[in-house]
């Protein structure tokens, strides 16, 4: 019996005679394809490895800059120029068409108290919001997917994809988890293999705790799953849904052209996840960072336009971070270590009009360094709690555990 | 109150206590009184043996390097060439560990490691460091807490870690002082600001040399009186450590983590359970004897009852060193057990910060819970890996983690299996091999599914393979 004729017929089914999960239940009423509250989009893509906001943005006017980076910096006249102090680096000409057609906004200085130069401890608390003494087990965007499961009589992991093999800290909630997909199909068929399939469908012998909960997870992915493939086909013709746009062929570029066939598939899922990795540069940063940037600004610019024209421009919005940014001085590889603040990117629609620039704050101040590194002026939490609370729609305090400024970004 | 049946007890036991343990062995051991099979546990046969895969090397750390690399004596090639080897013997160390896990000996020893590992989490880059490390906390897993706290804080992984070579007269720094108390003894709640500020300075000087020997230095130790826990007096460090063990919430505090990983990941608010009340009085008066606590604790009626048996969601090593050790499982290549570990979310020696695993549910959602139910097809029956999992960030660890993703060659030694299961009829095999395998009964849907993996007219043999493969696929295998 195919799954869908299963679920026909359980549904004509007298009640008790088979005990359909409850999660079940919620699809055959068609609740699962229920549209975020807000209408809109958010798509995080995360640069691990801590990438050098120094050379992404660079101060080309600063000449300490210049003095502490002596083979690094990026020359005046290579700048690409967003106003008077500040530009991209060369490679991001694509990210700088963006901003000149008013979709990028660059935040500066974005840190947290007593920051962590560990690459783990540092995505940690960017993923969970914690405070750096803090260990929450918890990430913001799955204590997201939390707030919106409480009260409902079912929770979806949908609402949150991640375009990965495997889960992000960040969305995982404690009631609710996110869902890893990197492939509609290949995920799907995974949950038809005949055991994850037919186990979906049953209850355990004992209803231990654990055991329950393993069966719930099993329920939920297989069904979550199974909306997203068919959500992501095309009517009839049996193919994954094909966007028009066309993406550059890097790992992210691939990633994107996904979320861009998702969103267009009109799937409830108003979060997005993808990281991509490499920013490490310790040893020989310029080609390296160089060719990660391009890909980067590259794929970004696909993304826009794809949602561009699909008319979807206002209600997406891309939020770019990475766990650190790097020491001002550069090291003796050619390289730079690990450092603390960094810049942060929303680049999409729906963003104010009417902004002289669209820099939010100032450039990093050199001179006025802890130890070598950046000081903050902006707390990460501050841009979740916008985030949350201006473009989701939801409450930012009860997901962030306290109460952040928000910034008027969005 | 009802008892779990002796077979089932039994390898309740191991698997608490271990990583289950063969057919051959649960055979034997239920013939013979818990109380017995748990002193064994605890009086292994074997003298502890420390791990090695690197010796001898000096533990120079990063920026000692960085800065030979500035003076010339070390070119670039030998720094890269340094930070590769480092990271393949971690992955040595780590494989040699799990190896040992799956080996059964001393079975509790390398559990209650596993135990320590997330509780003194500790992760640095240095293999020297962490060998040493691991080795102190493998020898005291079952010795007396205070020689195991005092031997962990003098460890220069520890040290590094957190931050405590940078706590000196005059600039402290608080971080061992701080996790030392929130995470490694009293727990939130018992100390104040004052007591990590003043306990700080009480380990200034506490560092390590540069051949990774603990160093006392005194020109940086802050001499002053310090006032902590109401007591003065011009303390040092170990004068901390001793006042953490007179306060009887350290006791109720590793008590209580100790009673959640062994006896029920699931117990809601403990703090003011008699049971753990009881326990911990114990484990204070015993002087923290580890070894005490632990027999209690497994040879108590109600760590038997039904409500405990498979209800804790193995951690993925748990899983893999139990599969291993089931069924006799090698890699051919080193780099399996890491891709397992990584996909699954826990690498030995690689924990998240300086809490630990948060382990139970957090173990589980979609990706990890189908990845779990593939693995015995990828190792049992050559199925394909079809997945990746993510890059950490870390250039250092991507140089292992693109290695040999898709390959997972792995041997069963199945002879040794089957024999268990060479005099069960065909008919009773399913229900065998599942009481063997699950500590959940086997539901009748769970049955049948179970059964339509058997092909048609297969051998005996081949009927075990494929039940085995299928039964661990179940939901109720990632439970123990």
């Amino acid at each position: 019996m195919k799954r869908r004729d299963f679920l026909t017929q359980s549904a004509l089914t007298t009640a008790g005679t088979m005990l359909i999960p409850h999660f079940l239940k919620a699809f055959e009423l068609n609740q699962l394809g229920a549209a975020p509250a807000s209408g809109k989009t958010l798509v995080i893509v995360q640069l691990s490895g801590g990438n050098d906001g120094l050379n992404t943005v660079v101060p080309f006017r600063n000449d300490i800059y210049y003095r502490e980076r002596p083979t690094l910096a990026i020359a005046r006249d290579k700048v690409l120029a967003i106003n008077d102090e500040i530009g991209f680096n060369p490679a991001l000409e694509s990210l700088k068409s963006l901003y000149d057609d008013g979709l990028v906004t660059v935040i500066n200085n974005v840190g947290y108290p007593n920051p962590d130069r560990s690459h783990f401890r540092s995505m940690d608390i960017w993923q969970t919001a914690s405070d750096a003494d803090q260990y929450l087990q918890t990430g913001w965007l799955g204590r997201y997917l939390d707030a919106n499961c409480a009260g409902s009589s079912s929770c979806h992991p949908h609402l949150a994809i991640e375009v990965d093999d495997t889960l992000s800290l960040a969305l995982k909630g404690s009631s609710v988890n996110g869902l890893a997909v990197l492939d509609p199909k290949k995920l799907y068929n995974q949950t038809r293999s005949g055991l994850v399939e037919n186990l979906a469908t049953v209850k355990p012998a004992h209803a231990h705790d654990n055991v329950g909960y393993l069966y719930k997870t099993l329920a939920e992915t297989v069904s979550s799953a199974e909306y997203v493939y068919d959500k992501s086909k095309q009517s009839g013709a049996g193919a994954v849904h094909t966007t028009t746009g066309t993406y550059p062929a890097s790992e992210l570029g691939n990633r994107l052209k996904t979320v861009s066939e998702l969103i267009q598939s009109g799937v409830s899922t108003s979060v997005y996840y993808i990281s991509i990795s490499g920013f490490d540069t310790h040893i020989n940063q310029p080609g390296q960072q160089e060719r990660l940037l391009r890909q980067y600004g590259d794929a970004v610019k696909a993304f826009m336009g794809d949602m561009k024209a699909s008319n979807r421009l206002n209600d997406v919005l891309l939020m770019t971070f990475s766990e650190f940014g790097r020491r001002v001085k550069q090291n003796a590889s050619n390289g730079t270590d690990h450092g603390t603040a960094n810049n942060v990117f929303l680049v999409g629609g729906g963003l104010p009009t009417g902004m002289q620039q669209r820099i939010f704050n100032e450039a990093p101040n050199l001179t006025n360094l802890d130890e070598g590194d950046l000081k903050y002026t902006v707390d990460f939490r501050s841009i979740y709690a916008t985030l949350l609370r201006n473009w989701l729609k939801t409450d930012d305090v009860a997901i962030l555990g306290r109460k952040f400024d928000t910034l008027g970004l969005v | 109150m009802p008892i779990a049946d002796k077979q089932q007890s039994i390898q309740h036991l191991f698997w608490r206590a271990g990583f289950g343990a063969t057919p051959a062995v649960i055979q034997r051991e239920s013939h013979r009184p818990i109380r017995k099979v748990v002193h064994d546990l605890l009086h292994s046969h074997e003298a502890f043996a420390p791990l090695a895969v690197v010796d001898g090397e000096s533990p120079v750390d990063r920026p000692v390097l960085r800065k030979l690399v500035r003076e010339g004596t070390v070119d670039r090639v030998m720094l890269r060439q340094k930070i590769k080897d480092d990271t393949e013997h971690l992955r040595d160390l780590n494989g040699l560990w799990i190896e040992r896990m799956a080996s059964g000996q001393d079975a509790l020893r390398e559990k209650m490691a596993l135990f320590w590992h997330g509780h003194f989490a500790c992760r640095v880059r240095n293999p020297v460091a962490m060998q040493h490390y691991l080795n102190t906390i493998r020898q005291h897993a079952l010795g007396r807490f205070g020689d195991l706290l005092m031997g962990v804080s003098k460890e220069p992984a520890m040290l590094q870690f957190l931050n405590n070579q940078q706590n000196r007269k005059n600039a402290p720094n608080e971080n061992f002082a701080r996790e030392v108390m929130e995470l490694f003894t009293l727990g939130r709640g018992n100390y104040t600001e004052s007591d990590i500020k003043q306990a700080a300075r009480a380990f200034t000087g506490w560092g390590f040399s540069p051949d990774g020997q603990f160093l006392f230095r005194e020109n940086q130790h802050d001499d002053g009186p310090k006032t902590i826990f109401g007591e003065t007096g011009n303390f040092v460090g170990e004068d901390v450590i001793r006042l953490l063990l007179a306060k009887k919430p350290t006791a109720r505090f590793v008590t209580e983590k100790l009673y959640r990983f062994l006896v029920d990941d699931q117990a809601g608010n403990l703090a003011t359970n008699p049971r753990i009340d009881a326990l911990a009085d114990r484990f204070y008066s015993s002087g923290y004897d580890i070894s005490d606590l632990l027999e209690t604790i497994l040879t108590a009626d109600w760590f038997y009852e039904p409500a405990y048996i498979g209800n804790r969601i193995k951690s993925p090593v748990e899983l893999l060193a139990g599969m291993q050790h089931t069924l006799s499982i090698t890699f051919e290549q080193k780099q399996s057990v890491m891709f397992i570990q990584r996909t699954l979310g826990q690498v030995l020696l690689y924990p998240p910060n300086v809490a630990g695993w948060p382990g139970g549910r957090n173990w589980i959602d979609s990706s990890s819970l189908l990845f779990r139910m593939q693995l015995p097809n990828i190792l049992l029956q050559a199925g394909q890996v079809n997945i990746k999992p993510k890059e950490d960030g870390d250039v250092n660890t991507e140089l292992l983690a693109r290695r040999g993703n898709r390959q997972m060659s792995a041997t069963v030694s199945w002879t040794t299996f089957e024999q268990a299961f060479d005099n069960v009829k065909a008919d009773k095999l399913p229900d065998a091999l599942a009481a063997y395998l699950l500590q959940q009964p086997l539901g009748p849907a769970q049955r049948a599914l179970v059964l339509k993996r058997v092909k048609p007219e297969s051998t005996h043999s081949e009927q075990i393979r494929s039940l085995t493969a299928a039964i661990m696929a179940l939901p109720e295998y990632q439970l123990c």
